[in-house]
């Protein structure tokens, strides 16, 4: 029976895509990459377009741990400051001694822990997540630059080629950040669609407390959700600094952490949690990366692209609280 | 009395457990721990840095509590709508540029600048408002948007013009004067700074638009369903935001005359740490602009003193982090868990011996009967909670019932009935005035007056403050029973000032003297408290020397008499003590008696609760209110007593279906009328060897007119 329903239900959701959030951005990923091609000549060359798909990889990365908060009605808007201080502090620490592979399993042990203390703050604490994270980073940035590094720009160690081979190399002509990227979509997307905590990270956006209520242990969820996420950011991480074979802690005061809202937001997951795939984190990407590459090679002023993209979050919120309007019954007091 | 007890009793007696448990139903509790933690503060600040409070110091520290406080204010006021404001520290950035613009580069008057700033502000926050409020978008991830983009603004003008601004200076002494001025000390833009604070205090505090930015915040939907327009409400809130922001600007920029690269970053969250350590919660509808200037100064203070020990900017950003996250861990659960807390300690026993009564030797007046077991019924099932009950001189019935009406049941056969007056409150005590007035405790409300064509008119519904009580013991919570002197006063009783109507039995877990006796005097129109600290003062009657009244304490089982005239003033004596019951109120009877009736009869297990009140704590937090050990307040009986305080006699209703608990008595022409308030019917029972033409009136007035 479930067939038979399946399939006039199919059909309206082929032509409802192009009327969907997602469909909208879709056409205009595909409209703006039309236009770059044909009026910037260096835009459709391969070099080009594997830069552009590199360089945006490690925001899709980030995206992809944000979805999963965002998902399950959150946000983490840490994830850079964990990211930095993480990987910064595993450079420091092989530096001043240490082995590089005992460094990185401490760096991932200082991710876990900032993801899973916002966590405890969120779930038990009940502070809403954007404050929980808001002040969190700044937290975790003051930790990291009084206590663990003094310089903002952090070297790889040296003497550790296998560690640059993780943003350099290439497997069949594709870049590993790519190919990471692939994989870790494929992961996720398991991850959410076919395992409990997936389905149960659903419901517990969909309706928290019907979540709760219904069994759904939401508190260790929350702590989970929050320790992927600072786990994902501590590997886009090492990611971004074997390929530049140093981490800039500077990024934490960078707009960064909008473009990965601006990622997650424009590809169609809604703020308010409960829907949205890996394939609108995928599109996401993809729009954005053909955004931000095509405003580069205008050459456009940073601080203008800044704005650009201010600009361009914004109407995304503004359609993204058009097409998903909020749900009176669900939202709460205080919900900011 | 053993030691242990005199210590229990001295121990409940002196240390006041009641106090936190009344301090947590105050609405300035909020603030007192920001308070406290400002005066902490600045005196450790004293002791620990010399010359801490030197003029200069001070003056510095006003100027920056000045620009910093009206952001604060600004974002107060956004947080009090139920929103939140992250654009602050880019609107800042904006609005300073604008400010600099006009005065160095353009070389614009004064006043243009002041308007192109407000503009500026404006303009930001009308982009929020509109946003948040008519767009519904979520308050803090549209504001950090909003921000990212005010300040990408900042970035690609800034640049441009930063050597036009440095290299100009603008000649305005006024500009000077806001920049640098003082008066006796002050400086000038502290005075700006204060005019603004106290006129959105008295704007939030005191007048409509504020009470509907707090309605609008505390409840969304309620404050819509009332007829505000709340999508306006928070969109004024973000454009005042944006005001006050550029206030705050035009401050700094006339201070600083110059700007840099970094100005306005990172504010956002010095200032939500201030608005937030100040108590303001961020649910939406609580706080003030007080909280917003506590927080200021103490944020102030905190990060002046970390530049002072020489720290880095990212500790101070480490400790600034911690501290907002450990205030709003605070607020959430201070607002989620002071009602729990409340409900836990309010309930606050003391310390209460009753003497013992000896079962072997109870008189023989007090031996069970069945003389109540007949009673005439009058109004079955159609009265409820007839607490007390008065006859007039044409023998009609009234009494007070649950429904907030007096009832009026016709003589002879009182079949009839019809609403005599409608209160709004539970009428208890009731008493007719020598004018034929009758004259009302209500419960909640204070003692009113219906005349005899059943007009109601307050008689009062106040007396004196106590002194050092926290709770505001102006307002009457529970009068009880009142009766009036020869020359007019009212004496009346309130039970308890802890305590409503609804929870009225929940005093007696206390056992202290919550209530008290006040007394009306027509002639001044005033009401005075007379006896403080009763034990439920309950029923009262005057006695018949006119100078003199009994009244019942009903935990304490106790009647005393009080002279309120004549020689005796102010004396007091134990009239009746060691009652086997808890008397409720007290009547004339004929040939010089009195009647008491008793509620319910004392249990040995309660007598010894009594005299445990850690035991009661411990009830009252551990379990649901339901299962609580409440006093016998099932089963009383009606005592005949003599003028000097002999038990005549008494009346029993043994099968416990008609009377159980009785709380008012009243005799009349060789009838008892019975009333119990939580009846569902009045009784009536011949009196043997009663004055068959006795009538309370007649007793109290004199014969007919």
């Amino acid at each position: 029976m479930s067939t038979t329903n399946a399939n006039p239900a199919n059909a309206p959701r082929v032509s409802g895509l192009f009327k969907s959030q997602e469909g909208i951005v879709l056409i205009l990923a595909f409209v703006a990459f039309v236009a770059f091609s044909l009026l910037l000549p260096s835009f459709f060359s391969a070099g080009n377009l594997l830069t552009l798909v590199r360089s945006v990889s490690i925001l899709g990365i980030l995206a992809l741990g944000m979805a999963i908060v965002v998902i399950g009605r959150g946000i983490d808007v840490s994830m850079i400051a964990t990211m930095v201080v993480s990987v910064s502090w595993a450079f420091v620490l092989a530096r001043s001694g240490y082995s590089l592979e005992v460094s990185l399993v401490i760096g991932a042990l200082f991710a876990l822990c900032a993801g899973v203390a916002i966590g405890i703050l969120v779930a038990f604490g009940e502070v809403p997540p954007i404050f929980a994270t808001l002040a969190a980073g700044s937290v975790i940035y003051g930790l990291g630059r009084t206590f663990f590094f003094q310089l903002e720009m952090q070297n790889v160690p040296p003497g550790h080629e296998w560690f640059s081979l993780f943003g350099q190399a290439r497997i069949l002509g594709i870049p590993i950040t790519v190919v990471t990227f692939g994989v870790l979509c494929i992961l996720i997307h398991f991850l959410l669609s076919r395992t409990r905590f997936g389905w149960q990270v659903y419901a517990m956006g969909n309706n928290p407390e019907a979540a709760r209520i219904t069994g759904v242990p939401s508190r260790p969820m929350i702590l989970a959700q929050y320790a992927v996420s600072a786990f994902v950011a501590y590997g886009a991480g090492l990611i971004l600094a074997s390929s530049a074979s140093a981490i800039n802690a500077r990024l934490f005061n960078s707009t960064m952490i909008y473009d990965i809202l601006l990622v997650v937001v424009l590809g169609g997951i809604g703020l308010n949690g409960g829907h949205g795939k890996v394939r609108n984190v995928v599109l996401g990407t993809i729009f954005v990366g053909i955004l931000l590459n095509g405003m580069t090679i205008l050459n456009i002023d940073y601080t203008i692209q800044n704005l650009v993209k201010g600009v361009v979050l914004l109407l995304a919120i503004v359609i993204d609280s058009l097409v998903n309007p909020r749900d009176e019954q669900t939202s709460q007091q205080g919900d900011l | 009395m053993a030691t242990s007890d005199t210590l229990l009793r001295l121990r409940y007696r002196f240390f006041p457990d009641r106090m936190f448990g009344e301090l947590l139903t105050k609405s300035w509790i909020d603030n007192v721990i920001p308070a406290l933690a400002l005066v902490v503060a600045v005196l450790i600040m004293v002791a620990l840095i010399p010359g801490y409070l030197s003029a200069g110091n001070l003056a510095d520290l006003a100027r920056q509590v000045s620009e910093m406080g009206l952001i604060a204010l600004a974002l107060t006021i956004v947080i009090l709508s139920g929103g939140i404001d992250l654009s602050v520290g880019s609107m800042f950035a904006l609005c300073v540029l604008t400010a600099l613009v006009c005065m160095n580069v353009l070389g614009l008057p004064i006043a243009v600048s002041l308007v192109a700033t407000l503009g500026t502000g404006l303009v930001c926050g009308l982009l929020n408002g509109v946003l948040v409020g008519y767009l519904r978008l979520r308050a803090f991830i549209t504001t950090l948007v909003t921000l990212v983009i005010f300040r990408a603004l900042y970035d690609i003008i800034f640049p441009r013009l930063a050597s036009a601004i440095v290299g100009n200076m603008a000649i305005s002494p006024t500009w000077d004067l806001i920049g640098y001025g003082d008066f006796y000390g002050v400086p000038v833009s502290f005075f700006i700074f204060a005019v603004i604070a106290v006129a959105l205090h008295i704007g939030l505090s005191r007048l409509r638009p504020g009470w509907r930015l707090r309605a609008v915040g505390g409840a969304r939907r309620s404050a819509y369903n009332a007829g505000i327009n709340v999508k306006l409400t928070v969109c004024l809130a973000y454009v005042t935001s944006g005001l006050l922001t550029a206030v705050a600007a035009f401050l700094f920029s006339a201070r600083l005359g110059s700007t840099g690269a970094d100005t306005g970053i990172g504010l956002e969250i010095t200032v939500l740490t201030a608005v937030v350590l100040g108590g303001v919660s961020l649910g939406g509808g609580r706080g003030s602009a007080g909280n917003a200037i506590i927080g200021t100064i103490l944020v102030l203070i905190l990060s002046n003193s970390l530049i002072r020990l020489s720290m880095p900017g990212s500790v101070n950003q480490l400790i600034l982090g911690l501290v907002l996250i450990a205030a709003v861990l605070f607020d959430r659960k201070w607002v989620k868990n002071r009602g729990k807390i409340l409900s836990k300690i309010y309930v606050s026993p003391t310390f209460l011996r009753l003497p013992e009564r000896d079962r072997k030797a109870e008189p023989a007046a007090l031996a069970i009967n069945d003389r109540l077991g007949d009673t005439e019924l009058i109004g079955l099932g159609t009265v409820e909670g007839p607490e007390d009950v008065i006859l007039d001189r044409n023998d009609n019935l009234y009494t007070g019932t649950r429904h907030g009406t007096i009832v009026r049941f016709f003589a002879p056969d009182y079949n009839r009935s019809e609403v005599f007056a409608r209160i709004g409150g539970h009428p208890l005590g009731l008493s007719f005035a020598q004018n034929g007035d009758l004259l009302t405790c209500v419960g909640g409300m204070g003692v009113y007056r219906v005349t005899p064509d059943g007009t109601v008119a307050k008689v009062t519904d106040e007396t004196n403050r106590s002194l050092l009580s926290i709770i505001d013991d102006s307002r009457l919570r529970l009068p009880d029973d009142l009766d009036i002197a020869p020359d007019g006063r009212v004496f009346f009783s309130e039970a308890t000032i802890r305590y409503d109507m609804s929870e009225w039995a929940v005093d007696a877990l206390e056992g202290r003297g919550n209530g008290r006796l006040i007394c009306f005097d027509p002639k001044t129109q005033t009401t005075r408290t007379v006896l403080r600290g009763l034990i439920f003062p309950n029923g009262i009657t005057i006695c018949r020397d006119g100078q003199s009244l009994l009244f019942a304490e009903t935990w304490a089982c106790r009647i005393s008499r009080y002279w309120f005239d004549g020689p005796n003033k102010g004396k007091r004596e134990v009239f009746l003590d060691n009652l086997p019951g808890y008397p409720d109120n007290l009547n004339r009877g004929s040939n010089g008696t009195y009647w008491i009736a008793l509620l319910g009869m004392r249990t040995k297990t309660f007598d010894l609760a009594m005299r445990k009140p850690s035991f009661r704590r411990r009830m009252a937090k551990r379990i649901a209110s339901d299962e609580w050990l409440f006093p016998n307040i099932n089963r009383g009986c009606v005592l005949h007593v003599s003028e000097t305080g002999d038990i005549l006699g008494s009346y029993w209703d043994e099968d416990g279906e008609n009377h159980p608990s009785i709380t008012s008595t009243c005799e009349h022409k060789g009838w008892l009328y019975l009333g119990g308030v939580s009846n569902n019917r009045i009784g009536r029972v011949r009196i043997k060897d009663a004055d068959p033409d006795w009538t309370a009136l007649d007793d109290y007035w004199g014969k007919d007119r």
